[in-house]
């Protein structure tokens, strides 16, 4: 017998669909075990561009998006601008924000690929304040094993990585004083330091 | 324990309390001069006459030899000449480590020693690390850490680059803490030094994009540099010893974690 759809049934379809869209799901929670899938996920993809052989451009490329999709970009370009992020429009905070995910990606990605031949390996997770310490080590051919640190946070909506620590450097005041020198060079102008990290990226 | 060894340690002993008294004097810190770090550096002047001086040598001999190095020694040889120097100063870490009361860390440095310098062909290969014994690297610098001495003002130093003052002060006692400079005659034991000196130029080459990226593309390299030592010391010292292990985020490194989202 065909399974003729009622229309009291296909009301009550239409309407849980359109409940599902409006009701939120279960707020997804931010756990350690969630972080480190999250970095086991990072990872594995950079472990692929590093070992796919390609030229640098293309991996760059590749950085560019694994660092999108994983990173709070937003977040980091508006720490790294620092008390200025207060007195940039909403306009020159957005166009700062792009470009800086190009030069950060791009900087990154350059260190990411000198591990070439290497293996970043996820050890543990843990919750520190707010957020979730996800502890790597990287192993490169011929050098002693070190420590690469995430930060993860779902504050902007979705878990990403906030900052990175390569065997204690941290990413965020590593960028927070470079494009401190860049306003300082520039008599704190931020359309023009915009205009320099363009080249420099 | 005959005469000879005697007067090392009690001389290293000697040295140690005296510069740590010294340490006590120097530079008070002055909130106002911290930079955004969290870095002490009331010397800037000075340390960025300094830094120029360094980028220039670097410029004109380290970065040229560092990759010619790098690119016409094999890199196995490289390893090897590594792995020699570094042999010669685990009896001199060994010593750090007894002074910083690190057991551990001595049986690291003591085993390793022995291991490398024989299976190892008198420190060419490092077995040990096969065996699973890694380097455990300390300094005289660490020393005074762990004595309580504090880090002290941000000092850039000519040719050697960038420090703090009680690292700097490690530094020069770390000539007189080798054991092996008051067993060895007189040409021989300058090899390890030697070896150090080659292996440090090979790294230059080695890792010449990364160093490049930091001294000639940064916006400000002196800040960058200094950032990048300060983080990177404060993180080895805050893991390095046993009894911070269990917690390697305590006090010295919270800072970094402050919470972007706060602001």
């Amino acid at each position: 017998m065909p399974n003729k759809l009622s229309r009291r049934s296909f009301m009550s379809h239409i309407s849980a669909a359109a409940l599902a869209a409006v009701v939120p799901m279960p707020a997804f929670a931010l756990s350690a075990s969630s972080a480190k899938s999250l970095v086991d996920k990072l990872v594995a993809d950079i472990n692929r561009v590093i070992d796919s052989g390609k030229s640098e451009s293309a991996m760059l490329k590749e950085f560019e998006r694994i660092f999108d999709r994983y990173a709070d970009v937003p977040t980091i370009a508006r720490y790294a601008l620092g008390v200025e992020a207060r007195r940039a429009s909403a306009a020159q905070l957005r166009e700062f924000t792009q470009v800086f995910q190009r030069y950060i990606s791009i900087k990154y990605g350059k260190r990411f690929r000198e591990f070439i031949g290497g293996k970043i390996v996820v050890d543990s997770a843990r919750q520190i304040k707010s957020f979730i310490e996800v502890k790597t080590t990287a192993h490169l051919r011929g050098e002693a094993p070190f420590d690469v640190t995430f930060l993860v946070s779902d504050k902007s909506g979705q878990e990403k990585f906030f900052n990175l620590f390569i065997e204690g450097i941290n990413m965020l005041l590593t960028e927070r004083t470079e494009i401190g020198a860049m306003l300082d060079q520039r008599g704190g102008n931020i359309d023009a330091m915009i205009a320099d990290l363009r080249k420099a990226s | 324990m005959n005469k000879y060894k005697r007067t090392f340690v009690g001389r290293t002993i000697l040295i140690g309390f005296a510069l740590s008294l010294t340490l006590a004097a120097c530079t008070p810190v002055d909130p106002s001069l911290m930079t955004s770090g969290g870095v002490f550096d009331p010397y800037e002047d000075t340390n960025r006459n300094n830094h120029e001086f360094n980028r220039s040598i670097d410029r004109a001999l380290l970065r040229p030899v560092g990759k010619g190095y790098s690119s016409v020694i094999p890199s196995d040889i490289q390893t090897s000449i590594g792995n020699f120097g570094d042999n010669l100063s685990e009896p001199s870490m060994a010593v750090n480590h007894v002074l910083q009361g690190d057991v551990v860390g001595f049986g690291v440095n003591f085993y390793r020693f022995l291991i490398n310098s024989t299976l190892g062909m008198a420190g060419l290969f490092d077995v040990a690390a096969e065996f699973g014994v890694n380097k455990n690297d300390t300094d005289f610098g660490e020393t005074l850490h762990v004595w309580g001495a504090p880090e002290g003002a941000y000092v850039e130093l000519p040719l050697l680059g960038p420090s703090n003052e009680r690292d700097a002060v490690g530094k020069f006692v770390d000539l007189f803490t080798d054991p092996l400079s008051h067993a060895i005659p007189s040409p021989e034991k300058y090899y390890g030094t030697a070896a150090r000196v080659a292996s440090k130029v090979g790294d230059r080459g080695r890792y010449s994009n990364t160093v490049d990226s930091v001294l000639y593309d940064s916006a400000d390299s002196y800040a960058q540099s200094r950032l990048i030592f300060t983080q990177n010391r404060r993180f080895e010292l805050g893991g390095g010893g046993s009894d911070t292990y269990s917690d390697p985020y305590s006090d010295p490194y919270s800072d970094p974690y402050e919470d972007p989202y706060a602001e």
